[in-house]
């Protein structure tokens, strides 16, 4: 029988072995052919309308006006009620999507292709901060925005990435590691090198030089436009390490805003669950703690590979931003999650210590071991919908999922 | 004090006489406590397996390979 150990090392290996190129922006439709009218995508494990949060709700309402499945906020909700739309996670389509996570068939999606193992993953493209749908936004401005991404600004990004025969993400995380980076709540770097290997091509194929001042315009403006690429490139990491016997090791975190959910390896495709954490952190002016939503999305995602808070000692200034202590500090929590690993990726160093890989491939085992959470750095949404972000702070992954998954995995092993 | 005594008189062991230099192995609160006493103190992080639970340390403890 195959040990622990060594399924273990070949979970690792394939997270760490895939080789991400950022190829394309499509239609959501021709991307996931089960995208039909009335489907939405979610981010987290499963969950219905009637128990979702305010912004997974303001979301959904804002989505189904933009489709054009509803009249008005309204209808949607009342559709919704109803039973009109089919919620299903975008973990189960090779998707992923930040805080509510709205992927549904016309919207413009990211794909980037796993060149090792073949496989590909989506994820929508980041609106900015503030009032936007994937924090429950879903006024005039929010769909008006989504909008021009569907018509100008995705296919514009799709075009230039073809031009260009793509983006190799790999080398781009590590110079972004190097230059302050976590790839969750800081992207200020990859946005820029992102947008320095795709003028060029943006500037070839652009239809018009109005389109391409909107789109460098956005991107200019937009620190975490990265986001939504490192979460794609998660997504396609993380598939090849799935469903390895023996293998104790996470393959998806992910939040839907009520309920937290983990993946585990050896246990398959089964979602672990448990009530969300709220998070800790800073809040806009006029905003607090009261107005805060549980802890949602999936771009917990980064996390899972090693990024975000796994590699907080490589961006200080987030630690500030997010309200998780001193600059100093950022370490510490690379170092704590050094403890809770399987391994390190080589290909991605964090500079401040002495060029230590990200730690990589979350092992249950030593999460209920050492009772030590996975931390994830994450924006904070209003709980009521139509709002959208307040803030920014930490949250820690809840130990229910990781020892309800640990007597399961236990169970597979016949050790139950 | 006669000659004898002066040589059989045993020196108080330097812990007894020394600050004390401390490492703390699990409650925190108790490297804290000296520490805000200006005592020199290490804490060593440690808790049970499983946090002391006893079924999932059980299963642990299986699942170690």
């Amino acid at each position: 029988m195959k040990s622990i150990d060594q399924a273990n090392r070949e979970g690792l290996r394939r997270i760490i072995d895939g080789e991400p190129v950022l190829v394309d922006v499509v239609a959501a439709r021709d991307a996931i052919p089960q995208l039909a009218d009335h489907v939405i995508l979610h981010a987290g494990p499963p969950i219905e309308w009637e128990r979702m949060c305010g912004p997974m709700r303001g979301a959904v309402m804002g989505i189904a006006v933009f489709e054009g499945w509803a009249k008005d906020l309204d209808d949607a909700a009342s559709q919704a009620a109803a039973g009109s739309f089919a919620f299903h996670p975008n973990h189960h389509h090779g998707a992923v999507g930040p805080m509510a996570g709205m992927t549904t068939a016309s919207q413009p999606l990211f794909v980037v292709e796993n060149r090792t193992f073949g496989n590909h993953a989506y994820c929508t493209i980041n609106e900015g901060l503030g009032k936007v749908l994937r924090y429950g936004g879903n006024d005039a401005e929010v769909l008006g925005r989504l909008r021009w991404i569907r018509d100008v600004l995705g296919p514009a990004l799709g075009r230039a990435l073809r031009e260009c025969g793509g983006i190799s993400l790999k080398p781009l995380i590590a110079r972004g590691l190097t230059m302050g980076d976590e790839m969750h709540q800081r992207n200020v770097a990859c946005s820029s090198l992102l947008l320095r290997q795709l003028a060029p091509a943006l500037a070839r194929t652009c239809k018009t030089s109005e389109d391409l001042a909107a789109v460098l315009d956005f991107l200019g403006r937009n620190d975490q436009f990265f986001l939504n690429v490192a979460m794609a490139m998660g997504k396609a990491l993380t598939d090849p390490a799935r469903n390895i016997e023996a293998c104790s090791v996470v393959t998806a975190m992910s939040r839907n805003g009520t309920d937290f959910g983990i993946r585990v390896s050896g246990t398959g495709d089964r979602w672990f669950t448990a009530s969300v954490e709220m998070p800790v952190g800073l809040y806009f002016p006029g905003f607090s703690a009261r107005d805060a939503n549980p802890d949602i999305g999936d771009s917990a995602i980064v996390e899972t590979i090693g990024l975000g808070a796994f590699a907080m000692a490589a961006a200080p200034a987030v630690v500030g931003y997010l309200g998780a202590g001193r600059a100093s500090e950022a370490a510490t929590f690379t170092r704590s999650m050094a403890e809770i690993v399987a391994g390190h990726n080589p290909a991605w160093t964090i500079p401040g210590l002495d060029f230590a890989g990200v730690p990589t491939g979350i092992d249950i085992r030593l999460v209920v071991e050492t009772q030590l959470a996975p931390t994830i750095n994450t924006g904070i949404a209003h709980r009521e919908p139509g709002v959208g972000q307040v803030g920014a702070g930490v949250v820690k992954a809840p130990l229910k999922c990781f020892e309800d998954a640990l007597v399961a995995f236990a169970e597979t092993m016949d050790l139950g | 004090m006669c000659p004898d005594e002066a040589q059989n008189r045993v020196e108080p062991n330097a812990l007894l006489t020394a600050a004390p230099r401390v490492v703390n192995v699990g409650l925190e609160l108790f490297a804290a406590d000296l520490a805000s006493q200006g005592a020199k103190v290490v804490h060593v992080h440690w808790s049970p397996p499983a946090g002391g639970d006893a079924r999932l340390a059980d299963l642990l403890a299986k699942l170690q390979s």
